[in-house]
């Protein structure tokens, strides 16, 4: 299991979209998003796109005014979750139509479905955006 | 009806709850909007709404995101995963991973909703159920729901079975005892030409592998040669737009697929041989220009280095490595040495190689990077490098971040350690690490430099020298300070004397006054602590002695503390001051250098007693009289006479006054006899020299040692001479007595302040063989002619006592006040007592003593028994 959780935090650090692999209570939760998004959000644009904290790893990712942040375990390649978060974005992109904080707090729910599409406890189903998408749109159609 | 009505109008469009809440300007405004609608969401969930089932949660999920309870809502997850349809059953399940988890009780209500599901005739509907299934089952479930996913490992459509690949692996990680039943299904996965089932189910073989060694060898003898050839394919197929990330075709699968042949691969030679040719062509003609080459190249790399050696990958590995840490981009350089690390214990010539580059990253702009590099560096120190790089370190150290020093420190003390065969090198280093980042080293590693000092008897003035010159340019750093002062301390005349000179120094000239200049700098720096201070005071009185010219200057400067608000500050100041001022008979004796320190017995306690300080420093943390909070100090501290960090004794300031005296303080305080028994039992000669000032209640099985202690000839004569034995207390515990004599000496002295409250020992003011009670005094502040006794009745006998009654009686020059008893019933063995608070007035306070007449009574066995004694025990000067 490699991912633990996922977090889309905006600039000023509000979470936008939380998910977790693994069990934190409420407050170990809110602990742990106040400590990395403080962390993350203080680095600059040169330095590498990688923090440890506690025994997570968080690979981390900015897209204008929203930080996508991947929480992963030691042995995870760093590199290709770097990769994951791009198509994560571009996944949306391609649903929401050029994607942006609003869409994802309006449409949580949808941003949910689509992750779900992806990864699956912790692990990488799908990679490919149609794939990926077909459902979704699938059953916005139905409903 | 009326009251769902207005529910009703209080719930908002989630869109407009959204809405509020991001107009919210404080977090208490938000809480506002929350705590209403949670309210509004509750009353609804109570009403059993049905319409507004599905909005509900989803304002729920959003509420819980933002990190507020929603456990209300999860009955309503349940009923609309038990919907017929769709859109309710995926908002519902959506919900469960959300909002629940495997701990909770109600999960094992959603079994069979489950179960029903997972049989169901949409095959999205399927696809939520294993969904939810591969992330909240729990082991009961995952018993019950085995055979379901078995089932749709082989359904018709590939995205119900990489679903159900995932869902495995919760599974077998749940309950490793099904992994066999999996074995065969994923081994059939892996012929799929899907990619989503191909990457789920070389993650399902690989899982498979960690949990059972059964798997890991039917994969080997059966998969590999496949998994060779899949890997190709890839590596050789044809854009294919839906999967091409910049040019490669699925890295993910790719990076996949090399971590299951690591897997296959490590510890069998036949397996690595047959994929070395597709891991060669996987590192060399991966193009490495784009961040998804990177990742096989670097996932390739990790292989490499983890199957069974060959030469020619292994070079071609650390080729790529090598590219890496040159790479410009620092995610590039950052895996790299992340790589490195594990490389190390491969290819220890091939990484040094690097160090240079290394060495850089440690100084780069970077937090991560850095980091990384460093524990890299600490693997890569060994005995013909270790000098380059640790001056590289230590010059770094010098201009390094403020919130770095601290793990560069820790590093560099740590290797300066590992490989301090050469002590003028250690102590050299050492020196450098204190003047630079001083406030960043931890206690036990000065503790540790201490030792050491006093163990290399021919580099004493030179380490006194040297650290008088860096006291003079880096005097802001505590524990620079803290070494400064007991090396010029206990060699002081080394320093101004130029004793013991090595030809690399140069000579300096310090005058005696110079040298206490330095420690009276260290006493008066604001930032200095009460360790520190204690240290300083310590190292006066010891030069004191060294250079009698200063000797009134010392005193006046001891004096000053005096008036010190720190209760051990002030208690210093005073017994210092009164043994340069009236005992110089017994000064020289007292503050004689310290006895060479035990190496092996130090490390053999620091290893030791390390979790042993640790936990006494969680649970003891108590106030002193005047408002300091204090932990204990680790009892080495204690051993290197450093020992202002104790805690005095509630009422023992004679054991405490002889201890500092001698270096030692052993004295405890109850909740520390843990820590105290164990130093007692530390084997070193030096402990048992010093035990004499082991206050009462360990006194027994330290005294034989103090008798036989005749090498110590000096300090059992200043016992003699002090322990005129004026009123031995037949009921004083006997071991104890040479301390309260020493006491004794300074009763009459007044230059000890009557608000000194903690001053007098308890006694054991009566004993039968069924009772016992113990006076514990205090004197009140600006009141000398007070005393307060706190009583404390314990029964012996295997009776409860009941009625209860102490009473006492005093001669004329004395007043007595008898405050109520807790209690009027005294439980049995000892377990439990009474305390009762007496107020002794003595009006011919300093000439006469107290006296007391005692009659306690009481039934035991209804038969009353009176007892009658008296006190004569009393400490002098109540």
């Amino acid at each position: 299991m490699g991912i633990r959780f996922i977090l889309m935090v905006n600039k000023q650090g509000q979470t936008r979209l939380a998910q977790y692999f693994e069990y934190l209570t409420l407050e170990e939760r809110r602990a742990l998003e106040g400590e990395i998004v403080r962390k993350c959000l203080a680095r600059n644009d040169q330095q590498c796109s990688f923090v440890e904290h506690r025994n997570y790893k968080i690979v981390y990712r900015r897209y204008a005014s929203l930080f996508f942040l991947v929480g992963v375990d030691n042995e995870e390649n760093e590199l290709a979750i770097l990769e994951f978060i791009h198509l994560l974005v571009e996944t949306m992109d391609r649903h929401f139509g050029n994607v942006c904080e609003l869409d994802i707090m309006f449409h949580l729910e949808k941003a949910h479905f689509m992750l779900e599409e992806m990864v699956m406890n912790g692990c990488i189903v799908e990679t490919s955006k149609s794939n990926i998408l077909t459902p979704i749109q699938l059953l916005d159609k139905a409903s | 009806m009326l009251r769902s009505l207005h529910c009703l109008c209080l719930l908002l469009q989630c869109r407009d709850m959204i809405r509020a809440i991001r107009a919210c300007k404080t977090a208490a405004e938000e809480r506002a909007v929350v705590r209403k609608e949670c309210a509004a969401i509750r009353a609804s969930v109570g009403d059993n709404d049905q319409d507004y089932r599905h909005r509900n949660l989803a304002k729920l999920m959003f509420i819980h995101m933002l990190g507020y309870p929603t456990h209300f809502g999860q009955m309503e997850c349940l009923k609309l995963i038990a919907a017929p349809g769709f859109p309710e059953k995926r908002m519902g399940y959506l919900g469960l991973m959300l909002l629940l988890d495997e701990r909770q009780e109600v999960l094992m209500l959603v079994t069979n909703s489950l179960k029903q599901d997972l049989n169901h005739t949409n095959q999205y509907i399927v696809g939520l159920a294993l969904c939810a299934l591969g992330n909240i089952c729990s082991a009961e479930m995952a018993r019950d729901l085995a055979p379901e996913v078995e089932r749709l490992l082989q359904f018709r459509d590939p995205n119900i079975r990489k679903k159900a690949a995932l869902c495995s692996i919760r599974i077998i990680k749940k309950v490793p005892d099904l992994a066999e039943n999996f074995i065969n299904p994923a081994a059939s996965l892996l012929k799929e030409k899907h990619h989503g089932v191909l990457l789920t189910g070389v993650q399902l073989c690989t899982d498979l592998c960690k949990v059972s060694s059964e798997a890991l060898e039917y994969f080997r003898k059966k998969c590999t040669e496949g998994l060779v050839k899949v890997l190709k394919d890839v590596v050789n197929s044809p854009y294919a737009p839906e999967y091409d990330i910049a040019g490669i075709t699925d890295p993910f699968l790719h990076i996949r697929l090399l971590r299951l042949l690591r897997v296959l691969g490590q510890g069998d030679a036949d397996a690595s041989d047959s994929m070395n040719d597709i891991l060669a062509q996987v590192a060399t003609k991966t193009e490495s220009n784009k961040n998804a080459g990177n990742a096989i190249l670097y996932e390739s790399v990790a292989t490499i280095m983890s199957i069974e050696d060959n030469g020619g990958l292994r070079v071609l590995a650390i080729n790529i490595l090598g590219r890496f840490l040159s790479n410009r981009d620092n995610n590039i350089r950052y895996v790299a040495l992340n790589m490195l690390m594990k490389a190390i214990t491969v290819d220890t010539q091939a990484v040094q190689r690097h160090r240079a580059t290394i060495l850089e990253c440690v100084k780069d702009s970077d937090a991560s990077i850095r980091r990384r590099a460093l524990e890299l560096v600490y693997l890569l120190v060994n005995e013909s490098n270790v000098k380059p790089l640790m001056k590289e370190l230590i010059d770094y150290l010098e201009v390094s971040d403020q919130e770095f020093k601290g793990d560069l420190t820790a590093k560099i003390c740590s290797i300066v350690e590992k490989f301090s065969k050469e002590k003028i090198w250690y102590i050299d280093q050492m020196l450098k690490v204190l003047s630079e980042a001083g406030n960043y080293v931890k206690d036990e590693v000065w503790h540790a430099l201490i030792v050491v000092i006093s163990n290399a008897s021919n580099l004493h003035g030179y380490t006194v020298r040297s650290l008088y010159k860096a006291m003079q340019t880096s005097g802001e750093q505590e524990t620079l300070v803290r070494v400064a002062v007991w090396c010029i301390g206990e060699y002081g005349e080394m320093l101004v004397n130029n004793v013991g000179m090595l030809d690399i120094e140069e000579p300096i000239t310090v005058t005696e006054s110079d040298a206490v200049d330095v420690i009276e700098m260290g006493s008066k720096r604001h930032t200095s602590n009460l360790t520190t201070r204690a240290m300083c005071l310590v190292a006066l009185l010891k030069l004191s002695c060294r250079f009698p010219s200063c000797s009134k200057r010392i005193n006046d400067i001891t004096v000053q503390y005096k008036g010190s608000l720190v209760l051990e500050l002030q208690q210093r100041s005073i017994e210092f001051n009164s043994i340069i001022e009236k005992h110089q008979n017994i000064r020289s004796a007292l503050v004689e250098r310290m006895p060479v320190l035990d190496e092996v017995a130090y490390s053999g306690r620091r290893a030791g007693s390390l979790p042993a300080a640790v936990s006494t420093s969680q649970v003891v943390a108590l106030n002193l009289p005047n408002g300091v909070a204090k932990t204990t100090a680790a009892p080495l501290v204690d051993l290197l006479g450093l020992s202002s960090d104790d805690i005095p004794a509630p009422s023992s300031s004679g054991g405490d006054f002889l201890q500092d005296l001698l270096g030692v303080d052993l004295s405890p305080t109850s909740p520390l006899s843990g820590t105290n028994q164990a130093q007692k039992s530390g084997t070193d000669v030096l402990l048992d020299l010093l035990s004499i000032g082991t206050p009462p209640a360990q006194s027994t099985s330290s005294t034989p040692d103090k008798l036989s202690s005749s090498k110590d000839s000096k300090n059992s004569g200043v016992l003699e001479r002090l322990s005129s034995p004026t009123s031995l207390q037949a009921s004083s515990p006997s071991g104890g007595s040479p301390v309260m004599d020493l006491l004794d000496g300074f009763v009459h002295n007044p230059a000890i302040p009557e608000g000194n409250g903690s001053a007098y020992p308890s006694v054991v003011a009566f004993e039968s063989s069924t009772l016992r009670i113990m006076f514990d005094f205090s004197k009140s502040p600006g009141n000398p002619q007070t005393t307060l006794i706190e009583a404390n009745f314990t029964n012996k006998s295997p009776n409860v006592y009941t009625d209860f009654i102490f009473q006492a009686a005093v001669p004329k020059f004395l007043q007595l006040h008898l405050d109520p008893a807790s209690s009027n019933t005294l439980p049995a063995s000892g377990n439990g007592s009474i305390t009762q608070k007496l107020r002794v007035t003595n009006s011919q306070h300093g000439k006469k003593s107290l006296v007391m007449r005692l009659r306690i009574g009481y039934r035991m066995n209804n038969k009353d028994i009176l007892e009658e004694g008296q006190i004569n025990n009393f400490p002098h000067g109540l």
